[in-house]
């Protein structure tokens, strides 16, 4: 029945932390802080739509909350995106679907949980909803709501843009020396 | 010799198309589809089986989570169900009925501009994605102004209504519907005419009345292929028998028809939603069944006997006669019906939700077999399916 | 008008009637279900119900029988509706599919299979719609558990 959750180990966020591989000075700090600068303020979500939190997803990308002032830029393909926007309720039948899109997406990735259902399964407490993403993903920002206004999911994004500023050493990440430690 | 093979394709439960979480198992002969299958159910959330847990008033909320675009739709065919169950519905009083009704058509236009917007992006009109969704903003405004939420409102309640109108609310409805019929003119003007709208739905997602009726096809997709047949008009609820619009039909049963169809629909919302700015008079907004509806908040302050009336029909709800009724309203999206069943007890023992769109897509693989799959597209955007419904 | 019906429907097919209710301006026709198809079509071609609304299934738990399969109707020329409900006994969980009446029948059958495990005979193609396809269990009828056989009922109040 469903996904057996307890094989997950593998997908939650590296644990290991370790310092600086290329050490603490003023040019590898100013080199992260430029690559954590750029991976911040151009975040692809890719459109995962699941329920009424995607519509206010799409009235956060239209005219009013423009979301495109941010850089965040909606991708259909997750080949293409860095961050998965969960918006909606996820049900036990989807979440193989999930965990395949997002495996199929490079890293860095992130992952948001918009909406009371894709934090902690919201309002239905039933058989066939997950009772929160994070059972299956590890994720980086939780934003409640039913749905979440548009303000809301535009200070979540600001939020993991302050998280992905914290990071240390993606400038050695990304020249494949040593991992990203989280902020 | 050529050898005649088939492809199968997986449009699955995360596509940027299929408005929502829709899995179509396309079996294609280079672009024309020879079989396709739906999969539903990656949003079932046991609505139906949660209700039976929760007593009538606190169920509402849950129905504003079906169908998503229009949630005042289905809080008023779930509040028109239990008041039937009750027996109440004579008792609702005018300024409740006219409020509902003007709610009613206005989330009937949110619901529309949804589809045209979708509609439109899919085909590739981004522009009038962009323009829905900024008339939409004024939508939720109002909603917000009234409920206090953009979009799940939870705002009707059974016996009539939560809160009256906001100082100054009939001018903001008033604004929008003279700002609407322009907006409207100007996507006919981008759309209408367009050559390559023209091509991509004249023609396509074919449907003839007779098989529409079989399959179960109801709301505007079945009026566009010549049935004339609208629940406001022939079974009118909620004073709609007073209202003066028109029904509005075409016969040719296309993507087309149905566009200039639902955006004529949009035309007919506004002007009941004059006649009902026109109607509003002053009154009670909550019937007096005092077991049902929960007494004015400084009643509740200052006298015991609404202390106690608030406290069991919050703590306990109030126990119907047993029974079983069904309501069918005319949603945005075709007829949504609740037939409910109770008990005698305060959760009700069964409900089950008829959603339109759930019986609308079955009518999906008739209208697409033999077409291209360009046309799958347009032929979702037209039937204006959401998966919430759906799968509840 | 619909009483007319009723009347008709009780000449023509006198051993199937059960029981007749009316509540709230509305009214219940209950059926023997080995005469479901015979009556729907009846109904259909000579009485004029060519809408079939909604199909669901309903579970009495502790009443023999055990399971009702609910049929509502609308004549769309004279705008009536009618309701016709057929017992199904749990040991003998099976009905004839009115597929051929009303193709919308379909998918509803397909949900009623899915949520309680009532199968309809004939079917062109029974299988879960709902739920996923290797989901044990049918989570409408009343002793299925809420949070789902695996979870921890709510242990809290709801009032």
């Amino acid at each position: 029945m469903g996904v057996d959750l307890q094989e997950n180990v593998a997908l939650t966020a590296p644990q290991t932390v370790k310092s600086n591989v290329l050490g603490d000075n003023i040019i590898t700090t100013s080199l992260d802080k430029l690559v954590n600068w750029s991976r911040s303020r151009s975040m692809w979500p890719m459109t995962f739509g699941l329920a009424c939190c995607a519509i206010e997803m799409m009235a956060a990308g239209a005219a009013r909350y423009d979301l495109d002032r941010f850089g965040i830029l909606f991708r259909a393909s997750p080949r293409q995106a860095d961050l998965i926007i969960i918006a909606g309720t996820v049900t036990y039948k989807m979440l193989p679907v999930i965990r395949t899109v997002y495996e199929q997406m490079p890293e860095p990735k992130y992952v948001i949980a918009m909406g009371a259902c894709a934090s902690s399964g919201g309002v239905f407490d039933t058989y066939s909803v997950v009772q929160g993403i994070d059972t299956a993903l590890p994720v980086d920002v939780y934003i409640p709501g039913c749905p979440p206004r548009p303000e809301g999911l535009i200070y979540g994004l600001i939020q993991l843009q302050e998280k992905i500023m914290r990071e240390k050493n993606s400038f050695g990440a990304a020249i494949g020396v040593g991992e990203v430690v989280p902020g | 010799m050529a050898i005649k093979e088939t492809m199968t394709i997986n449009m699955g439960p995360q596509h940027p198309s299929t408005h929502g979480v829709l899995q179509l198992i396309l079996e294609l002969d280079g672009e024309t589809v020879v079989k396709a299958v739906p999969h539903v159910g990656f949003l079932h959330r046991g609505v139906e089986k949660l209700t039976e847990y929760r007593s009538y008033h606190k169920a509402l909320p849950l129905t504003d989570r079906l169908d998503y675009l229009a949630p005042m739709s289905n809080n008023l065919g779930y509040v028109l169900a239990v008041e039937k169950l009750l027996g109440i519905t004579d008792a609702i009083p005018q300024r409740a009925k006219v409020i509902r009704v003007m709610m009613a058509e206005v989330t009937r236009i949110k619901s529309h501009l949804v589809w045209l917007a979708t509609h439109a992006l899919d085909i590739g009109a981004m522009t009038v994605f962009l323009y829905c969704f900024r008339e939409r903003e004024m939508i939720m405004d109002l909603y917000e102004k009234l409920s206090g939420a953009r979009m799940t409102s939870n705002y009707f309640r059974v016996g009539g209504l939560s809160l009256d109108l906001p100082a100054g609310y009939e001018h903001d409805v008033k604004a929008f519907i003279d700002a609407m019929p322009g907006h409207l003119d100007t996507y006919e003007g981008l759309l209408s005419g367009n050559a390559i709208w023209k091509r991509r739905t004249i023609g396509v997602g074919h449907i003839s009345a007779a098989d529409a009726i079989d399959i179960g096809l109801t709301g505007p997709a079945l009026r566009c292929s010549g049935v004339d047949w609208d629940l406001r008009r022939d079974n009118p609820y909620s004073g709609y028998e007073e209202y003066d619009f028109k029904v509005i039909t075409r016969e040719g049963g296309d993507t087309y028809d149905r566009y200039t169809a639902r955006l004529d629909e949009m035309r007919e919302s506004c002007k009941i939603i004059q006649q009902c700015l026109d109607r509003l008079e002053d009154g009670p907004i909550l019937a007096d069944v005092p077991w049902v509806c929960l007494p004015p908040k400084k009643d509740v302050l200052t006298s015991i006997e609404a202390l106690i009336h608030q406290f069991k029909i919050v703590t306990e709800g109030f126990k119907p006669e047993p029974g079983e009724i069904y309501q069918g309203i005319e949603a945005p999206k075709g007829e949504l019906g609740y037939y409910m069943i109770s008990d005698g007890s305060a959760n009700p023992y069964r409900m089950k939700i008829r959603p339109p769109s759930f019986v609308n897509l079955q009518a999906l693989p008739q209208m697409i077999e033999g077409a291209l799959l360009a046309d799958v597209i347009a032929t979702i955007g037209t039937l204006d399916i959401v998966l919430g419904e759906i799968d509840r | 008008m619909s009483q007319a019906v009723v009347a008709k429907l009780k000449q023509e097919y006198p051993a199937a009637v059960v029981d007749v209710v009316e509540h709230r301006g509305e009214t219940t026709v209950t059926v023997q279900k080995e005469d479901i198809v015979a009556v729907c079509a009846y109904l259909k071609n000579e009485a004029g119900y060519n809408f079939l609304c909604d199909l669901c299934g309903v579970d009495y738990l502790g009443v023999e029988p055990r399971f009702m399969v609910v049929y509502n109707l609308y004549n769309i020329a004279t705008k009536e509706r009618l309701r016709l409900k057929a017992a199904v006994a749990e040991q003998s969980c099976c009905i004839d599919t009115v597929t051929g009446v009303w193709s919308t029948a379909n998918w509803h059958e397909r949900e009623c299979w899915d949520m309680f495990g009532i199968r309809f005979n004939n079917h062109p193609d029974l299988r879960r719609i709902l739920m996923p396809e290797d989901w044990v269990g049918y989570p409408l009828r009343k002793d299925y558990p809420l949070q789902g056989p695996d979870r921890q009922p709510y242990q809290g109040r709801l009032s």
